[in-house]
């Protein structure tokens, strides 16, 4: 069987010889036209007067557009409709497009684009935190709450109590490939968009209203991207939007990328957070309540900061029962590029939230970290009753009416309060009593399929955390300059779209004559190997060699009304749907091929190529003409929709995710003393991918998730100056992960249990569960940095050498 | 003037404006696709191609800022290439495919012949050999994997046609009209250059253009007149003597690097971390020199060694203490006309200690860069040369810093005391590198790096091992 073999990317060659295309690889006829925007040179204020007749003039220009020149300026948002695509004279954030221009040459659109006279009101840009919660400058009326028990009343009965504040930096995606989209006009007014996009169906939606189109005048292809990692999922809007309204305008082919600092410069990245913690704990450091908050830069515009805002709370409790917990969240507007979807949608940083506050508390009380973390595990699940039906022990449902019709988009829900239940903003909020370190998350689910009590003693064991820890004090002693840490942490990481009703997926699968297999769904690949496992999928359902299936792109002609290939479920989601196409197929040529082998349709085994049933068997491609020369069809749509899940983000209240998916890392470290310059000396991964669709693609996905998740806790810091333009706009300084700083030593297995939920052959979503157990790298800094001294290091990421040498001064107890 | 070099082993003639780059002609005018835009800076390697000089050495370039006149006479081979003319996979490739090496698959390419080319030189430092390619999916070890697996795999033959071909006396370039296009010059020596230099003050040099490559496709700066200068043979190479050390301007840092190793090795594990493979296989020491960076990484070196500049306008020479040549940030003593020949070095005993601090190790600018040369006789210092880049608008010597340590024992309590001295010479800036107090603090560590160095303790997280 196909399915849980490890077999290569699907277009593994095609990458290694230069042949695979991306979309400015794309033929295009000779007339195709090339688009740039220019783009505002401060955060904030009003455009006076904008002098483009040089832009004009430019060589090579064919059109210049400013807001004013367009019928209707396009929104680009996936969300709350406040993207105009060029600016209405109002500029926002220092990179805000505000004219188009389109070009004969990419290069002489870039030129062109420099060469406006802009006079600019400029206005005082609300960039910090401090500044925004002053201005008030916020998304929602007020800060969400999500609360379990009587946090004031436990805080104030524990014996110990700290608090603290770790500031994380955000993170910029640097997919290889950059932005970009190209627009092919068709006859009476339609569009084909070819897009660099993990949300084909989004892109659609959008260029049709920008053209006044219906979404059935616009088709969208989506062949691979050249990494996606979330940036993609609304921030190619701009692109494909332009680029279809020239193409509609000219009647030429149309074709937009962004240059790299453009790329920089204008889209969103990972959102930043600052989290404040107060916690309550007994002598053994068992957690009695803790008291987050959370405020979240989220830039300029809504984009998806509220589902992203909302996963950070959701993970603010990671692996730990939490007696008492309430996470107040504030999402606060200012004028930077609007930050997005990045691998992981927050919950990595409300993560670091609680692993930090675990980190602190060990220190408190002298003992170590992982001692501390397994005390707080949530119970483990019991073996027994694999598929055990999960289940949240509160029964909400969705106050609120949908008031926007892209549907579609992760930010698409904005929710107007009809019920006092649902009015949860700020103030007093009303925590549901339950009883203490019940298996429950702060969000009223129970955790019924915990696992990382068994996965944590395995992997300490592997690594031999115990011992290590004991020689890297005694090699700490005999060192003054250098010192190491280690840590070892956890991830539990909830698995579905937080909005329910994008947890649906569609598929199209046909068989023709000669047995060949061609198969579509709704999922994007952008390096994830999305496409194999499905194909994987396909071939063992039909129980025919990989060679049989035909992967193609992804079409919204072929599949409508997609979800975003995000929130780790491309393969949960678009497995499950094309297995349910297969099947239905299947069931065809059973009925048709049972008689002629003198069995039941229901005793049809599909294997080795073959068709069997009662001792007969015919080849699969035989079957298949039979099937055909019967006037069956071969050729099926697949849904699929996820159970179990129900979600009240208002009241924080529900089952959000189907399931969780574990992991557990132990990392390594080695700084300096003296400048703070840190290194990652081994790390030990242990990850749970169920049973693994394909452990070779799975292990891929863990090896880079952990590498760039250490990346956006290291060495990648964005810096923007105290006018708010982005200094780091390139990668010569914003810095991510080279080749030699991946572990010296990067030991990773699987773990080798199946989902207990009925997923596609019991595999586990692994997107982005495994960015997170990057955190074991900064918590291991910080064991290092406490090695230096009596005190809490206090370490803010990214640990930068700066960062870390502060800490190490911290620990010294220097002023 | 046109361009002749070999593309994938077939002659080219291209006729084009002299800032065109590689990676565009290939991929707009030859529809060669393979090789991918990924920065457009020569940072994420995605463009990388191997070029083959007339001596037969195989390089890994990044096409992205890589003119094609600089192409005058050499081979070029990009991905489509790197391949067997008959589709056989190059061991590379067969191993990226087989450890899983590729995910999105944009990078691959430039990792195919980076690899490819460390491969055709014997490398197996494969860590250095791929600090200028960046992956965002795979986290690199599946790639070091396949580099790994590759390496006993004996060279195709395919990969030595280039040089076979450049090499072998019977082969000329196909003539070919010439066209009215602005040809640049192309002096063939120092004398060329220093003629036409002065005749055209204004010009821009261009030498291994990862500097001069930016202005052209980020600062979309028109150049002209250009000279490029990689034919200028009597300025590259580097020669040493019983007293001195002679390093042409047009040396790239890869040589550099290599006749460092056993003389000074602090500076030519400095050296190592300059930019990447390919960036150090176009820039050259002078242009390191001339353009003046605050940072720079050579420079801060070549002073704490004594280093004197040779600079040319015309026929008339001059030399001067390399620290002098850096007035302000962004002046240099240079007349218009007047171009950096060579660096000379005396011969001395390796005291160097040359640190390099960044935000990433391995191809990243330095926030500071301190290079230390003390001598110490019996237990005092008798003599300092300590210089540092990224603590002012130029590379300069901490003169205060010095003055503490000669003439004093070599202990811990002179170097603390001579700690303070750091903010008598520096008045560093904060910028997206680093914050000033940081950059005194990490100067301040560096010194106390020196001396416990020197005392035999374990001071390089590089050197640590799990």
């Amino acid at each position: 069987m196909s399915v849980s073999r490890p077999l290569p990317h699907d277009a593994a060659a095609l990458h290694a010889t230069g042949r695979a295309r991306y979309i400015d690889d794309i033929p295009v006829p000779a007339d195709c036209l090339h688009l740039a925007f220019g783009t505002a040179p401060i955060a904030r204020g009003r455009i006076t007067a904008m002098d483009l007749s040089a832009v004009r003039a430019a060589p090579g220009v064919v059109e210049v557009w400013a807001a004013g020149d367009l019928v209707h300026n396009p929104d680009c948002s996936p969300s709350a409709h406040d993207e105009p695509l060029l600016s209405d004279g109002t500029i926002h954030y220092a990179g805000q497009p505000l004219f188009l221009v389109v070009a004969d040459t990419h290069l002489a659109a870039r030129k062109a684009a420099r060469l406006a006279r802009l006079e600019l009101a400029e206005e005082t840009p609300i960039l910090g935190v401090d500044e925004a919660l002053a201005a008030n400058s916020r998304f929602e009326d007020g800060p969400r709450i999500y609360a379990k028990g009587d946090v004031d009343a436990a805080l104030a009965r524990a014996p110990h109590v700290i608090e603290g504040r770790i500031e994380m930096g955000g993170q910029e995606h640097f997919y290889l490939e950059g932005q970009a989209a190209l627009a092919l006009p068709q006859e009476g007014g339609d569009m084909i968009v070819q897009s660099s996009t993990q949300h084909p169906t989004e892109i659609q939606h959008k260029v049709a209203d920008a053209l006044g189109l219906p979404m059935n005048a616009v088709r969208v292809e989506v062949r691979r991207m050249g990494g996606g990692f979330g940036g993609k999922e609304s921030q190619g809007n701009a692109l494909a939007i332009a680029c279809a309204l020239v193409a509609a305008r000219t009647g030429r082919p149309a074709r937009m990328r962004y240059d790299r600092d453009d790329d920089f410069t204008i889209t969103g990245k990972r959102h930043d957070l600052r989290v404040d913690y107060r916690v309550g704990f007994d002598s053994d450091g068992r957690l009695l309540a803790v008291d987050f908050t959370h405020f979240m830069r989220c830039g300029w515009s809504m984009d998806l900061s509220l589902p992203v805002a909302d996963r950070a709370m959701l993970h603010a409790d990671n692996a730990y029962d939490l007696p008492a917990a309430r996470i107040t969240s504030h999402r606060l507007r200012t004028n930077h590029q609007s930050a997005t979807a990045f691998r992981g949608f927050g919950g990595p940083q409300g993560m670091v939230g609680i692993e930090r506050v675990m980190d602190h508390v060990a220190h408190a009380l002298g003992r170590d970290p992982l001692e501390v973390r397994r005390l707080n595990y949530y119970p483990e699940a019991r073996v027994e009753g694999a598929g055990a039906s999960g289940g949240s022990i509160f029964e909400a449902k969705m106050g609120g009416r949908l008031e926007t019709a892209d549907l579609a988009g992760r930010g698409a829900m904005k929710v107007k309060p009809t019920s006092g239940r649902s009015s949860r903003y700020g103030g007093a909020h009303s925590p549901v009593p339950v009883a203490a370190r019940d298996g429950v998350t702060p969000y009223g689910m129970k955790v019924e399929d915990f696992i990382l009590h068994g996965m944590t003693d395995r992997l300490a064991d592997s690594c031999d955390y115990a011992g290590r820890r004991a020689a890297i004090a005694a090699w700490n002693a005999a060192n003054p300059v250098l010192k190491r840490g280690i840590a070892l942490t956890p991830v539990k990481f909830g698995i579905s779209f937080t909005l329910t009703h994008l947890n649906q997926a569609g598929a199209l699968v046909h068989v023709y004559q000669d047995g060949s297999i061609h198969m579509n769904h709704g999922g994007t690949e952008m390096g994830q190997g999305l496409f194999q496992k499905v194909a994987q999928v396909a071939a063992s359902r039909f129980g025919v060699e990989m060679d049989r299936v035909k992967i193609t792109a992804t079409d919204t002609a072929k599949v409508p009304n997609t979800s975003a290939t995000a929130a780790s479920s491309g393969s949960d989601l678009n497995g499950m749907a094309v297995k349910a196409a297969c099947d239905e197929i299947r069931a065809r040529i059973a009925a048709v091929v049972a008689p002629e082998l003198q069995a039941d349709p229901a005793e049809v085994v599909f294997a080795d190529g073959m068709v069997r049933a009662g001792g007969a068997e015919m080849p699969f491609e035989e079957a298949v003409k039979r099937t055909y020369m019967a006037r069956v069809s071969l050729s099926a749509t697949g849904f699929y929709r996820t159970p179990k899940i129900e979600w009240d983000r208002i009241a924080g209240r529900g089952r959000p995710f189907f399931y969780f998916a574990y992991g557990a890392a132990c990392s390594e470290v080695v700084i300096d003393t003296l400048t703070g310059e840190n290194r990652i000396l081994r790390t030990d991964i242990l990850h749970d991918a169920g049973a693994s669709l394909n452990p070779a693609l799975d292990i891929g996905q863990i090896e880079g998730g952990f590498v760039q998740g250490a990346g956006w806790l290291t060495t990648e810091e964005l810096v923007w100056d105290d006018k708010g333009r982005l200094r780091t706009h390139a990668p010569s300084t914003y810095k991510i992960p080279a080749c030699s700083d991946r572990p010296d030593v990067f030991n990773v297995a699987l773990w080798d249990g199946a989902n207990r939920e009925d997923t596609i052959y019991r595999s586990k979503a692994v997107g982005e569960p495994p960015f997170m157990l990057g955190i074991s790298v900064l918590m291991a800094l910080s064991d290092a940095c406490a090695a230096c001294g009596p005190h809490y290091p206090d370490l803010q990421a990214p640990a930068t050498a700066e960062a870390v040498l502060a800490a190490v001064d911290r620990a010294r107890g220097a002023p | 003037m046109s361009t002749r070099f070999l593309l994938n082993g077939e002659p080219q003639a291209a006729d084009v404006p002299p800032t065109t780059t590689l990676l565009d002609w290939l991929r707009e005018t030859r529809r060669l696709t393979g090789t991918k835009e990924g920065c457009n800076e020569g940072d994420c390697g995605a463009c990388t191609v191997m070029v083959t000089d007339r001596d037969g050495t195989a390089r890994a370039l990044n096409a992205c800022i890589l003119f094609l006149p600089q192409l005058e006479g050499r081979a070029v081979r990009t991905v489509e290439g790197i391949a067997g003319p008959d589709g056989t996979l190059h061991p590379v490739q067969q191993a990226m495919i087989d450890h899983h090496g590729s995910q999105c698959g944009f990078c691959t390419p430039g990792f195919v012949v980076s690899m490819a080319v460390a491969h055709l030189n014997g490398r197996r430092d494969h860590d250095d050999q791929l600090a200028g390619n960046l992956c965002r999916c795979t986290g690199y070890a599946p790639i070091v994997r396949a580099a790994e697996a590759a390496a006993d795999a004996p060279v195709p033959g395919w990969m030595r046609a280039d040089a076979e071909k450049l090499r072998d006396p019977s082969f000329i370039f196909p003539q070919i009209r010439p066209s009215g296009a602005t040809a640049p010059a192309r002096p063939t020596s120092s004398d060329e250059l220093a003629a036409w230099y002065e005749a055209h003050p204004d010009a821009t040099l261009i030498a291994g253009a990862t500097d001069v490559g930016l202005w052209v496709t980020k600062a979309l700066r028109e150049l002209s007149p250009v000279a490029f200068l990689n034919n200028c043979a009597d300025l590259r190479g580097i020669v040493a003597d019983q007293e001195i050390i002679r390093i042409g301007a047009m040396t790239p840092l890869t040589e550099l690097g290599a006749f460092l190793a056993d003389r000074h090795p602090s500076f030519a594990e400095l050296i190592r971390r300059y930019g990447s493979v390919q960036v150090r296989n176009a820039a050259t020491v002078g242009g390191n020199i001339a353009n003046g960076s605050p940072i720079g990484d050579s420079p801060p070196a070549l002073i704490a060694l004594g280093a004197t500049l040779h600079l040319r306008k015309g026929d008339t020479r001059r030399t001067l203490p390399l620290e002098d040549f850096f007035l302000a940030y962004g002046k240099q003593d240079r007349a218009p006309g007047e171009f950096v020949e060579a660096v000379t070095v005396p011969i001395q005993p390796d005291r160097l200690a040359c640190y390099k601090l960044s935000k990433r190790f391995d191809q990243d600018i330095s926030a500071v860069c301190g290079c230390f040369n003390l001598a110490v006789e019996d237990g005092t210092v008798t003599a300092a040369r300590i210089a540092f880049g990224g603590m002012a608008g130029t590379p300069k010597r901490a003169t205060e810093v010095e003055q503490a340590l000669v003439g004093r024992p070599w202990t811990e309590a002179t170097v603390v005391a001579a700690q303070a001295g750091f903010a008598e010479d520096f008045t560093p800036l904060s910028d997206m590198r680093a914050s000033a107090g940081y950059r005194l603090r990490a100067a301040q560590g560096m010194l106390m790096r020196y001396f416990r160095e020197t005392r035999g303790e374990a001071v390089s997280v590089l050197e640590v091992r799990a």
